[in-house]
């Protein structure tokens, strides 16, 4: 067990090296120059050249790198190009609003999903199950933009229920600031849903053909309480390890989101550097969430290990 | 008065029917052996009287089970007569249990479920019954997971749970098929006490004859799903009226005809002498002190773990067109020695000689020639073969090992004559697997394992998949190609029966080591290591044990 919490964690860790090499080296073959870019095109040759002195970026790209991977290391991301102030702050502004989001869309498409997984493989091939993953089927189809648009024209502009956008910050108390992520939230979760009913109900299909279900059987447990009590658990590992895949879309879904819903997010921070080519807020951003997937993936190999015995044991 | 009264019992699936006018009744305390092969309908009656049949299957006639109408009865009242009244047993015990639950739980989940007992209370009657059927708290707590345990042992959990609320019934289908002669001699007389203890009925399906025979009194032929022919046990099997018993009884007892013409070796030193040509002829494979060792598993990060030995400084010989036998218990090495042979793995320490050269140590492509006279048929006919591709494909995938690769005209005239010479049609080249029988998918196994001309053939246990009829006819075929192309085989097996039928020579492995070798017919009647005599005393006979039923009723 303590063997396997190891290898995962070294793997996990190396990951984050390497990932972080490559978000540096690709940011660095893009073509524009920040200096540049932050003094205006009428700046002159030697104005340009000495803020590269100043921002370090006539420094070699091997020890531009450690520098940057240090600053991350102690939570020092740099300046915005742009805003002027440590990434760090404009971070840890937009993150109670990113993090928030992430969790209640990730919940959601658990806690819809899993029900209706274990609704249509246990009508497998009748008319609820075509129903169900009929429906499933168009949620993986429709473009979470879309569909977000349509929650707001219901709930927000007809309804009016919750807000159509914005965010009034969590000073505003808890209640009103959740209102704000509840659509958000929806829309990004609706389609991981869609996705995690059909892996739960393809995998619940092919464990309730084991023996052992029947032999749950043949000890007279109902369908539903085999179906709950021994198919669910040993379903659970295909499905944990697309909820961790699935991760790295909803955060790449809350970039389009939080357009939408107007969220002072994460998605939008990053989105704004890019047009404004802040290097710098995007790098930090993006190893942010990519320290993130690694995180939340770290964690699904680590399930593993809760939900089957057969991983605890083995080397 | 019955426990189980089936009476004209008939069920569709679809629309094929399954079963017709089955009849069979047991009575408290009763053995009834339910025997026929595959596709005769046995599971689906044992299945039929527990209700958990597939959702398309249409049963009509009566089944009554101690005065309730099965057929008739509620989902609930079928729940509460599962694992309360009727408990069964299944033949795969490898898995038959969940394996992300403790086997305490999987015990006690039934007692809580019937008689709302707590936890504590259902835990504690688990526990008994784990003592009761030899899995003593000692070594087997109840928070061990089903992968902990072996086949055996898995077996005894999956009887633990069946009979854990003392069931009036208990069907057992195929209960010993997957375990080893020993195991199935232990397993047989824990039901056979349980059933004495308990007054319970036993409905015992099984393929194999002898089995039944121990155990049941009375027994029940179905072949298509019919009834051919029910009563005393000792008196159909030694009257055999009906001929399709007389069949099985015969299949069951089958030694192909073989020359025996190939005993040369250790047996024979003074012929060796006498015939200057044997003398010269090496042997074909000569295994030298081979030993194999896995690594150990870790407890600790810290702590070096002292490896596994599977194979214990083993040496033997094979000579030329000569069929031996390795027989031993599940687990003694006989497959990771097999491997060995195949140049599949490697030795720990030892070398592997065959046609006098090394193959130990050796690349893929040195191997290539020992390869090609050197093939392999496995059990399972049906997991060996891709079903998305044509026995063409299939038969001829050895070729790739010839110097020179053939044309496709060629390839398939080889593999014409492969298929011709296993007893089947060069038609048959352009089908799929799923197309075929169980039998006939061992015969071709066979046909791409001879497909090379190979000098040797080792086939692990290439009948115990396979009914009795079909299994007659596989070894008649294995006895004939030995006599015909002059292969020699190796033959992995725990069946004595087929050691006897096929084999000159038998090797006893036990613990990773060759305790016995000798003639076939000398060691199994006469068996001198203690690994040995244990075998053949489990070992079911269908012979004895008639006569000793017969003795018994006077």
């Amino acid at each position: 067990m303590t063997a396997y919490l190891l290898k995962r964690l070294a793997i996990a860790l190396i990951t984050l090296v390497l990932a972080s090499m490559v978000v540096f080296a690709v940011l660095e073959i893009i073509p524009g120059d920040p200096a540049r870019l932050m003094l205006g095109m009428n700046a002159s040759a030697d104005q340009v050249e000495l803020l590269r002195n100043q921002m370090g970026l006539n420094a070699p790209v091997a020890l531009r790198y450690l520098h940057w991977a240090g600053g991350l290391l102690s939570l020092d991301f740099g300046r915005s190009y742009t805003y002027s102030v440590p990434v760090i702050d404009l971070v840890r502004e937009r993150i109670v609003v990113s993090l928030p989001l992430a969790l209640i869309a990730l919940a959601l498409s658990t806690i819809i999903a899993i029900p209706v997984g274990l609704f249509s493989a246990g009508r497998h091939g009748r008319a609820g199950d075509t129903i169900a993953m009929g429906a499933a089927q168009l949620g993986v189809a429709v473009p979470n933009f879309w569909f977000a648009l349509m929650l707001i024209y219901l709930f927000a502009v007809w309804l009016r229920l919750v807000p159509a956008g914005g965010f009034p910050g969590w000073s505003a108390g808890v209640w009103p600031a959740l209102k704000s992520l509840v659509l958000p939230a929806i829309a990004l979760a609706l389609p991981q849903a869609a996705i995690l009913a059909r892996v739960t109900r393809s995998a619940l299909i092919e464990v309730l053909n084991e023996d052992y279900i029947r032999t749950a059987r043949a000890k007279g447990l109902p369908y539903r309480a085999v179906l709950w009590r021994h198919a669910l658990r040993n379903a659970m590992i295909p499905v944990l390890t697309i909820l961790g895949l699935q991760f790295a879309f909803l955060l790449a879904g809350t970039i389009i989101i939080e357009n939408v819903f107007y969220l002072p997010g994460l998605g939008r921070l990053m989105f704004q550097a890019i047009t404004q080519r802040d290097l710098i807020v995007v790098e930090s951003v993006v190893m942010l969430l990519v320290a993130a997937v690694i995180a939340v993936n770290l964690l699904v190999d680590l399930s593993y290990a809760v939900v089957d015995p057969r991983l605890r044991s083995r080397q | 008065m019955s426990l189980l009264e089936i009476e004209k019992l008939s069920l569709t699936i679809g629309d094929t029917p399954i079963l017709r006018d089955v009849e069979l009744s047991v009575a408290p305390g009763e053995v009834m052996g339910l025997v026929g092969e595959s596709g005769s309908g046995k599971s689906i009656t044992a299945l039929t009287v527990m209700r958990l049949l597939p959702w398309a299957a249409r049963a009509s006639g009566r089944v009554a089970f101690d005065g309730i109408d099965i057929l008739a009865a509620s989902e609930d009242q079928m729940c509460a007569l599962r694992g309360d009244d009727i408990g069964m047993v299944f033949q795969e015990p490898m898995t038959a249990l969940n394996p992300v639950k403790t086997i305490g739980e999987q015990v006690a989940e039934g007692i809580r479920w019937h008689t709302r007992a707590s936890r504590a209370d259902a835990e504690d009657r688990a526990r008994k019954m784990l003592d009761r059927v030899g899995l003593p708290s000692a070594q087997f707590p109840l928070s061990r997971y089903p992968h902990e345990l072996s086949g055996g042992q898995r077996q005894r959990v999956v009887i633990a749970i069946a009979c854990a609320l003392k069931p009036k019934l208990l069907i057992a289908d195929e209960p010993t098929t997957a375990l080893d002669v020993v195991l199935q001699a232990q397993i047989l007389d824990l039901l056979r006490d349980l059933v004495a203890e308990n007054r319970m009925g036993l409905l015992l399906i099984s393929h194999d004859l002898a089995v039944v025979t121990e155990m049941a009194g009375r027994i029940t032929i179905l072949r298509h799903g019919e009834v051919m022919e029910a009563g005393d046990t000792a008196r159909t099997l030694s009257e055999q009226l009906h001929p399709y018993t007389r069949q099985l009884a015969q299949a069951s007892m089958h030694v192909p005809a073989r020359a025996r013409t190939h005993e040369v070796g250790q047996d024979h030193p003074q012929r060796q002498a006498a015939n200057p040509l044997l003398q010269v002829a090496k042997p074909l494979l000569q295994v030298d002190s081979v030993t194999r060792d896995y690594p150990g598993r870790r407890k600790s990060l810290l702590k070096r773990v002292a490896p596994i030995r599977a194979v214990d400084d083993v040496s033997f010989s094979i000579d030329p067109r000569q069929s031996v036998a390795l027989v031993g218990r599940s687990g003694c090495g006989k497959s990771t020695l097999a491997r060995m042979v195949l140049a599949l793995d490697g030795p720990t320490s030892g070398t592997i000689r065959f046609r006098g050269e090394v193959i130990t140590g050796n690349s893929e492509a040195e191997l290539k020639p020992a390869r090609r006279d050197m093939q392999v048929v496995f059990q399972d006919p049906y997991g060996s073969f891709d079903p998305r591709q044509k026995v063409e494909k299939l038969v001829a995938e050895p070729l790739h090992v010839l110097e020179k690769r053939p044309t496709t005209a060629e390839r398939r005239e080889m593999v014409a004559k492969a298929l011709h010479e296993v007893g089947l049609s060069p038609r048959d080249m352009d089908k799929y697997p799923h197309e075929f029988s169980g039998g006939q998918r061992q015969r071709l196994s066979i046909a791409r394992a001879i497909i090379t001309r190979p000098k040797l053939v080792v086939a692990d246990e290439p009948v115990s998949a396979l009914d009795v009829s079909i299994r007659a006819q596989i070894l008649d075929l294995f006895a004939e190609l030995n006599q015909k192309l002059g292969v020699a085989y190796l033959f992995i097996t725990h069946d004595l029966t087929v050691a006897r039928a096929i084999t000159d020579q038998v090797m006893i492995m036990h613990d990773g080591k060759i305790v016995e070798r000798g003639r076939t017919s000398a060691v199994l009647d006469h068996p001198q290591s203690e690994a040995a005599k244990a075998l053949v005393a489990a070992a079911p006979d269908l012979h004895r044990a008639i006569a000793r039923r017969l003795q018994e009723q006077g």
